[in-house]
């Protein structure tokens, strides 16, 4: 058990480590010039020499990568993330104010996409080959065939613009004051992202679902409780849900990804302000200390993603939980 | 009901009916065969784009379907056409018998003893009449009959569901459950472990014990000795026999004649897809008491035969 946490704990410090140094690279070879990026072209053609000399150390750009990813790493182990030069406050300050955001969009739209799409995969893997089988698959393969930031954009022309029963965008009321925001505000704020979001995933979700429960439908075990008197949904009902239980597991937890990747998207479109839209900042203005914040916090989650259902895996299966560590 | 008598007057032991000779042991109880099966016919639909000369299916096809795609570049034709695995097979078996049949691998045993359970995939075509203790069965007819009438020992040891204790999986009644294990040399210790915990052998005598449960008339049994010691093999060959003998009927399915000549009463020796002679195991003394010419061949593989051969296994 000790010598578990301790793979998990170097596991994830190499993670981290990997993850900061590919970040600072993609930003060294970046062609956008930041400053030049976060001035704006007027303003920085009427600028003296000197301002310009200004802004380009307050935007690291002549100090060599290397000696900024030292520079940056050392204040990180001290616990000092940096700052958002593009917010103007401290990353670690961003990242609070934006994961609440994030974390609920994606939290929202992955029990919803987990649980429609389980239920979905199930359903048109026991059926299969029949009506209702066909009419999953072919809205899963729409789905999954349909660009998130499209069905994000049709969703807030129909259901903001016409219908008008949604707010165009935002996590709260434009201009309400913070101590007055309600709980249903941000609910009503959070239902179309959200909603835009697990539609993505149930496709994705079922899809795999479907394919894992028509191996265990066709499995030897199922025939022979099937021989044993029970019928299809019985057999399925006792025998496959158990053997579903952890291939579902791992697909859960593999579709957070996903969903973070596609909140990078809806947020965007939605102008909901989370860490996905700040990391599109971020990278567009060459803002290092944020972007290598929210890849960090990013990478961290799946992480804790990946490592849950490991440790589901050896609650629920007995050839792992009988043989001792295996993570 | 379509029954289906059979007087029992009509014919001697010696004497052959419905194309098969018969044991001392075979009977007609209530004038009738405990499982009949006449003219079965399994298949395949397959896709194929060559243009078919013949029609494979000998004129009880399932419907053929023609279906024309227009390519890019060419015209094909789909055909959906009928591969039969196993073709106009009839069996019995009698109440108080062993029936061994005997075949090949890939010869279609294991498709045979789906169909008697009404257990197929959806491509797959069945036809023919099976009669259950006199009784014309269908698909649902027979899924009401297994696990209650009909048990089943399946010949892969994948058969158990991984994630669940042998003990639960077997069900039943504890005590007969023990009973069962003491004689398989199974430990009470087995009732909680996992299918991975199992070896070969202990999982198909988890699978015997499971067909002995219960309490059927009919054990069909897919190659249930494998992997088995000699000892735990005759053991399970006993209590076939002394189930056949309490007025049941065994449908041992094996590819080992030699097996099948020890234990069974009668054997229907399965070939290209149909049972090319169903006898009594008295007629494997000499090669003259039996009519086909594969059992012949079979007999004079025998090892007390000095494995000669004639014409292709
Ligand atoms: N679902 C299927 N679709 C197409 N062909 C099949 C299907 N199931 C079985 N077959 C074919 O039917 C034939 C008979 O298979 P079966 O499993 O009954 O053989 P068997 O006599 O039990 O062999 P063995 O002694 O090795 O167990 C095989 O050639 C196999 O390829
Ligand atoms: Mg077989």
């Amino acid at each position: 058990m000790a010598s578990l946490v301790a793979r998990n704990i170097v596991k994830f410090i190499v993670l981290m480590f990997a993850v900061s140094v590919v970040t600072f690279v993609l930003v060294g070879i970046s062609p956008i010039d930041p400053v030049q990026a976060n001035v704006g072209q007027s303003a920085y053609a009427s600028m003296s020499e000197d301002q310009r000399a200004d802004l380009a150390r307050y935007w690291g750009t002549g100090t060599p990568l290397f000696e900024r990813y030292i520079n940056w790493a050392s204040a990180f182990i001290q616990g000092d993330m940096g700052t958002s030069l593009r917010f103007n406050a401290p990353v670690s300050e961003v990242l609070v104010n934006r994961s609440f955001n994030t974390l609920a969009l994606m939290a929202l739209a992955w029990v919803l996409s987990g649980i429609f799409g389980l239920a979905m995969g199930i359903v048109a893997g026991i059926k299969q080959g029949t009506l209702i089988d066909r009419i999953i698959k072919g809205y899963c393969f729409v789905l999954a065939s349909t660009p998130t930031f499209w069905l994000a954009l049709i969703v807030l022309m129909v259901f903001a613009v016409w219908l008008g029963w949604f707010p165009i965008g935002f996590s709260a009321p434009i201009g309400k004051s913070a101590a007055d925001i309600t709980i249903f505000d941000l609910l009503h704020h959070i239902i179309l992202p959200a909603l835009t979001l697990s539609v993505v995933g149930v496709a994705n979700v079922a899809l795999h679902t479907r394919e894992k429960t028509i191996d265990i439908m066709e499995s030897d075990y199922i025939r022979f409780a099937q021989a044993r008197g029970m019928s299809r949904l019985q057999a399925a009902r006792k025998h496959g849900l158990r053997n579903l239980a952890l291939p579902a597991i791992s697909l859960q937890f593999a579709s957070i990804s996903e969903i973070f990747g596609g909140s990078v998207l809806v947020e965007q479109v939605f102008s909901y302000p989370g860490l996905g839209q700040a990391a599109v900042n971020a990278g567009v203005g060459s803002d290092v200390a944020l972007l290598v914040g929210i890849t960090l916090v990013s990478a961290a989650i799946v992480f804790g993603g990946n490592l849950i259902a490991n440790i589901l895996y050896r609650v629920i299966d007995p050839r792992i939980k009988r043989r001792g560590d295996a993570l | 009901m379509d029954t289906q008598q059979h007087l029992s007057s009509v014919h001697t032991h010696e004497e052959a009916h419905h194309g098969h000779t018969h044991a001392s042991v075979s009977h007609h109880a209530g004038g009738h065969h405990l499982l009949q099966v006449e003219n079965l016919c399994v298949g395949f639909q397959m896709y194929e784009t060559l243009p078919q000369q013949s029609s494979p299916a000998k004129g009880i096809a399932c419907k053929e379907k023609q279906t024309k795609r227009f390519g890019f570049f060419s015209r094909t034709t789909t055909r959906q056409t009928m591969q039969w695995v196993i073709d106009h097979l009839s069996l019995s078996v009698h109440t108080g018998e062993i029936l061994a049949v005997v075949g090949a691998s890939g010869s279609g045993k294991t498709l045979l003893a789906d169909a008697i359970m009404g257990l197929y995939d959806t491509n797959t075509c069945v036809e023919g009449v099976i009669y259950y203790d006199g009784v014309k069965q269908d698909a649902s007819s027979l899924t009401a009959l297994r696990g209650s009438e009909i048990a089943f020992v399946p010949q892969s040891v994948k058969s158990l569901d991984p994630l669940m204790k042998i003990g639960k999986q077997i069900g039943g009644d504890p005590a007969r459950r023990a009973e069962l294990f003491e004689r398989y040399s199974l430990s009470t210790d087995v009732e909680g472990l996992y299918p991975f915990e199992l070896s070969g052998g202990m999982a198909r005598r988890v699978l015997l014990c499971t067909a002995l449960m219960g309490n059927p008339r009919l054990i069909i049994a897919d190659e249930p000795t494998p992997g088995l010691d000699l000892e735990l093999a005759v053991q399970a060959m006993k209590d076939f026999r002394t189930f056949a003998d309490e007025g049941k009927g065994v449908l041992l399915i094996t590819h080992d004649i030699e097996l099948a000549l020890r234990v069974a009463d009668r054997v229907a020796v399965f070939k290209d897809g149909t049972v090319v002679e169903e006898t009594a195991v008295a007629n494997f003394a000499a090669p003259h008491l039996l009519n086909h010419p594969f059992s012949r061949a079979l007999w004079h593989a025998l090892p007390e035969h000095d494995f000669s051969f004639e014409g292709e296994l």
